[in-house]
């Protein structure tokens, strides 16, 4: 399992500096990948416009959306920025893609909210399509275009990332769900006939530092997860807050066959990453 | 704060002690419609994981409860006149009075106040409290006084039953399946006090009719209850406490909470009776209810994260009831198993409980089951089930394992162009072979180039694919002790597209070929229009069938599989949603059976009468208006009258829009079906990737065969 750092720009109080070094500093290691995440209604940095930023300041690391709420967007004009963030880094961006969960989103953005599952798929298949006949975009760095994961899947939705896309991404939670969710993911891909593996990302968040950082961490988390009414306080509650806790994260994690763990920030400071950064080497994770 | 509790029963009683206890300022009231002695019901069961709730929730009454308690670990199963014992399943039971009697007790000591005769009709008028716990049952007023805002949806049991007591002693919880000429009855019986014992007896609706139950009264549905378990009552009388047969209803809510009014235990959801969880869930709900009162100061967020932890146990709960339901109303299924794999199915039903739990629980019954399985009854040990040889026909294989050498399992194999099987599959197919497989699946083989998927797929309809695929199948036996199937595929409307590793169905951008299927439908809207088969077309299909037939007794392959699933060409004539021809390949599930029919006969008549004929067959289309899991059992029905020896089941992709539930055994109760009410051997996948699930799904007569996935 590779693990990844999450950018601070989803959440309130970063800026050009922080998120410049943040994504210098994660280059040089030990992380395999940066990771965004995309919110429409809150004060974030969007996503693919966040990652063309650091592509710049960086040359070896990942991009990944984790995710973009896909149905947001138009097909050709998602289809063109992924292309061109694709061939400008070197073939560096993994798309993630989801129908996302607020409501207020779709509203801000003129989109229906009840069609999204939908236009998620007609997304997926148009996404490819539109690579590889490269009619509207540069040539990719592969001639099928950036990796295609899917993310909040319901039950039934694993048959469509089998179908259209490249793995799945896991939206939080212990190990056990993820695995559960793994399981399904594996189903379907050999059900389809896929050869190989689906990719499987998943996310946590972390905040790591004494009792008023870390109580911090668990503040931003329940105000950005406000919307999700008392589930907040459990996803504040997950939070990842000691190095013993990331370890054993991290090995649930690998052992039920993730390929790559993003770890977000709660706090958007640098020594946060330097901190994991500092477990991770301790964890003997210092490879890239 | 100020509370009132509807409904005295444990779950009212239960949430007012624990309330009053964690926070003995509160003011709170429970009225109860019944007096304080009247109780209907005889025993309730807890396990021991609950047990221990109890002890952290309230020392106190957790004592006084267990001091009442009858425990037991054993569960008996009687059927077919043989009583099968399996032990270590620790539950405990107390009669429904004493528990109320000590909930009420503790509840006046803690100074709950308690309105007996009291029902509050008019939940809405209910003011001057800050809170209102609905506890009041699944006729809940309060639910239906709200219940365009708490949405309930209620389903009711197919099956009909009685809630008995009699004066006998039993030393295990058990189950009683009884025939008689009016039909089957099933009794769940399990002591509850030092002298009495609940008798729980169900049957269909068909079976209650025929015994005149629906017209009898009281007295005569205690009479005939009497009569039918005679034996087993040794002299004991049943006792009916008001008892009615009623069906079970399954009581789901969207909201559990409405203003300051809260929905608690039996108000907000039923689990089926055969697990035995409502009053265990109920008084859990008050233990989570209290415990996020005292947690939480504002009143909206405590009830949200009272719904929240609860809400997925009881979903948890609701789905294993669910299939434990389903089980007792289709028991007549499994009849036709003997005693020893009745019993394991019966236990394993829910999906919770596998075959490693029970030989952990009772180490004699993992044995006995081993015994029955290898049919050695007289063995001292015998190898678990995946290890027993498997006969059919001439054929017998090591043991119950198989796998599939399609790209399925994680290999993607060099490019075999002119559908020759690479060195790389060779390989693969040797490597696997040595691992301890009973049999070997080919995974999709054309018939014909143009019945091929994609421009990689292997095939087997010219001379130089016959001598690799020969060399291949001596490699095999030369080298290992598997057998290997060879599984012949056309894939009709779904050919033409480009390798798996670019997604599904994605049709190829040039060097396609014409696609044929049994109506002119694409598969989706870029796939390519397939040409409606003609009798020409069908009788040119019917002989690439029986010339790869050929090829394939030549090539010396073990099994002969036919692939009527994943919406390939046969299974596109079986499906209503892709066949809407009006001719006699048309129309009723005989006519869309014709053409697969008429290949599988002719497949049959020259394929070797000491080798077995399998056909892969969907089992649902898993999408609306496609083909059932009832039409399947007909269709395997009649394949096995024809000389098809075993199914190997499969589900979905029948059209783009087939979502199966994937996860782990997605495939199991499709195949206990179709193996149990057809009476034809399966083989089953479906992403199994341990010993224990194969241990289980063969034990319980799920399937004969079970494909194994790699996890890495």
């Amino acid at each position: 399992m590779r693990v990844g750092v999450g950018l601070p720009s989803g959440i309130p109080g970063a800026n050009r500096e922080l998120v410049l070094e943040w994504a210098r500093l994660a280059d040089e290691g030990p992380f395999s990948s940066l990771g965004v995440i995309d919110r429409l209604v809150y004060e974030s940095y969007d996503p693919l416009m966040t990652l063309a930023v650091v592509a710049g300041a960086t040359s070896r690391i990942t991009l990944a959306t984790i995710i973009v709420t896909g149905p947001l967007h138009n097909n050709a004009l998602l289809a063109k920025s992924a292309a061109t963030l694709d061939a400008l880094s070197g073939g560096r961006l993994v798309l993630g893609l989801a129908i996302g969960a607020r409501k207020e989103d779709y509203e801000a953005a003129g989109v229906d909210y009840h069609d999204r599952g939908r236009r998620l798929t007609e997304q997926l298949v148009t996404l490819r399509s539109l690579w590889e006949e490269g009619s509207i975009s540069p040539p990719t760095t592969t001639s099928r275009g950036p990796n295609l994961l899917i993310g909040g899947l319901s039950d039934r939705g694993y048959a469509r990332m089998a179908r259209y896309a490249d793995g799945y991404v896991h939206g939080g939670g212990p190990p056990r769900s993820f695995a559960r969710a793994a399981d399904k993911a594996r189903a379907a891909w050999r059900d389809m006939g896929r050869p190989g593996h689906p990719r499987l990302w998943a996310q946590a968040y972390f905040a790591l530092g004494d009792d008023a950082t870390i109580e911090t961490g668990r503040r931003v988390m329940r105000d950005y997860y406000a919307f999700l009414g008392a589930f907040a306080g459990r996803i504040a509650s997950e939070l990842l807050v000691t190095p013993q806790a990331i370890a054993q994260f991290l090995r649930g994690y690998e052992e039920a066959g993730c390929d790559e763990l993003v770890l977000f920030p709660a706090i958007p400071h640098i020594g946060q990453m330097q901190q994991l950064a500092d477990v991770l080497i301790g964890l003997g994770r210092s490879g890239l | 704060m100020r509370l009132a509790i509807l409904g005295g029963g444990p779950a009212g009683l239960y949430s007012g002690l624990v309330i009053k206890k964690a926070q003995p300022t509160h003011d709170i009231t429970i009225f109860e419609r019944n007096p304080a002695d009247v109780t209907y019901g005889w025993g309730v069961v807890f396990s021991d994981r609950t047990l221990a709730s109890f002890q952290r929730a309230d020392y106190s009454s957790y004592e006084r409860i267990a001091e009442r308690f009858v425990i037991w670990d054993a569960i008996d199963i009687c059927y077919r006149g043989e009583k099968i014992r399996c032990g270590g399943h620790i539950i405990s039971g107390i009669s429904r009075k004493t528990l109320l009697n000590i909930l009420q007790g503790r509840c006046r000591e803690l100074g709950v106040t308690l309105h007996f005769d009291q029902e509050i009709i008019a939940p809405e008028k209910l003011t001057g409290y800050d809170l209102v716990i609905a506890a009041d049952g699944v006729n809940s007023v309060a639910r239906r006084t709200f219940a365009e805002q708490f949405q309930p949806s209620i389903t009711l049991g197919k099956a009909k039953y009685i809630w008995l007591g009699a004066e006998k002693v039993l030393d295990a919880f058990t189950f009683i399946f009884q025939q008689n000429e009016h039909g089957l009855f099933q009794v769940h019986a399990y002591p509850f006090s030092g002298t009495t014992s609940t008798f729980l007896i169900e049957c269909d609706d068909a079976t209650w009719r025929n015994a005149g139950l629906d017209l009898a009264s009281e007295t005569e549905s205690l009479d005939y209850c009497q009569r039918l378990l005679t034996p087993y009552l040794d002299g004991a009388r049943l006792l009916s406490n008001n008892s009615r047969w009623i069906s079970f209803s399954t009581l789901k809510t969207k909201h559990w909470r409405y203003r300051n009014m809260v929905l608690l235990g039996d108000a907000a959801h039923t689990a089926h009776f055969s697990i035995g969880s409502g009053t265990k869930l109920a008084m859990e709900d008050a233990i989570a209810l209290a415990g996020a009162l005292e947690q939480h100061t504002d009143l909206e967020d405590a009830l949200n994260a009272y719904e929240l932890e609860r809400r997925p146990v009881i979903e948890v709960f609701q789905r294993a009831a669910a299939e434990s339901q389903s089980y007792f109303e289709t028991t007549r299924r499994y009849l036709g198993l003997e005693p020893v794999p009745f019993a394991f199915q019966l236990l394993t039903r829910s999906g919770r409980i596998t075959y490693d739990d029970l030989r952990f629980r009772d180490v004699r019954f993992g044995e006995l089951v081993d015994r029955w399985f290898s049919q050695q009854p007289r063995a001292v040990f015998t190898p678990p089930p995946v290890f027993m040889p498997y006969h059919l026909r001439g054929l017998t294989l090591v043991n119950r394992i198989a796998f599939s050498l399609d790209s399925q399992n994680g290999e993607m194999y060099d490019a075999s162009p002119n559908g020759i099987p690479g060195d790389s599959y060779r390989q693969q197919a040797i490597h696997f072979a040595q691992r301890n497989v009973g049999l070997l699946l080919t995974g999709p083989v054309a018939i014909s180039a143009g019945g091929r998927i994609t421009p990689d797929s292997l095939g087997l309809y010219d001379r130089e694919q016959l001598a690799v695929w020969g060399y291949l199948v001596e490699q095999v036996h030369a080298r290992s002790g598997a057998k290997i199937a060879l599984c012949l595929n056309h894939a009709g409307r779904r050919g033409a597209t480009r390798p798996r590793s670019e997604g599904v169905d994605r049709p190829l951008r040039e060097g396609g070929w014409p696609l044929l299927a049994p109506s002119a439908l694409a598969y989706s809207s870029s796939s390519q229009l397939p040409r409606a088969m003609e009798r020409e077309d069908m009788q040119r299909v019917r002989e690439e069938f029986v010339h790869a037939t050929q090829f394939a007794r030549d090539a010396g392959f073990d099994m002969l599989q036919l692939s009527m699933a994943h919406g390939y060409l046969l299974a596109s004539f079986l499906s209503p949603l892709t066949n809407q021809r009006d001719d006699d390949y048309g129309g009723s599930l005989n006519n869309r059976l014709r053409f697969p029919l008429e290949i599988a006969q002719a497949v049959r008549a020259i394929w070797p009468v000491d080798k077995p004929l399998s056909v892969a067959l969907t089992a649902s289309d898993c999408v609306k208006g496609g083909l059932t899991t009832d039409e399947a059992v007909e269709i395997a029905r009649i394949l096995k009258d024809d000389g098809c020896d075993i199914i190997q089941v499969q589900i979905g992709q029948t059209t783009p829009e087939s979502e199966p539930p994937y996860g782990r055994g997605f495939l199991t109760s499709y195949s206990e079906q179709l193996r149990n009410e057809a009476g034809i051997p399966t083989i089953v996948g479906g992403y199994l990737t341990t010993s224990n699930e194969i241990n289980t799904i063969l034990a319980a007569g799920r399937a004969d065969i079970c494909i194994v996935d790699s996890q890495s």
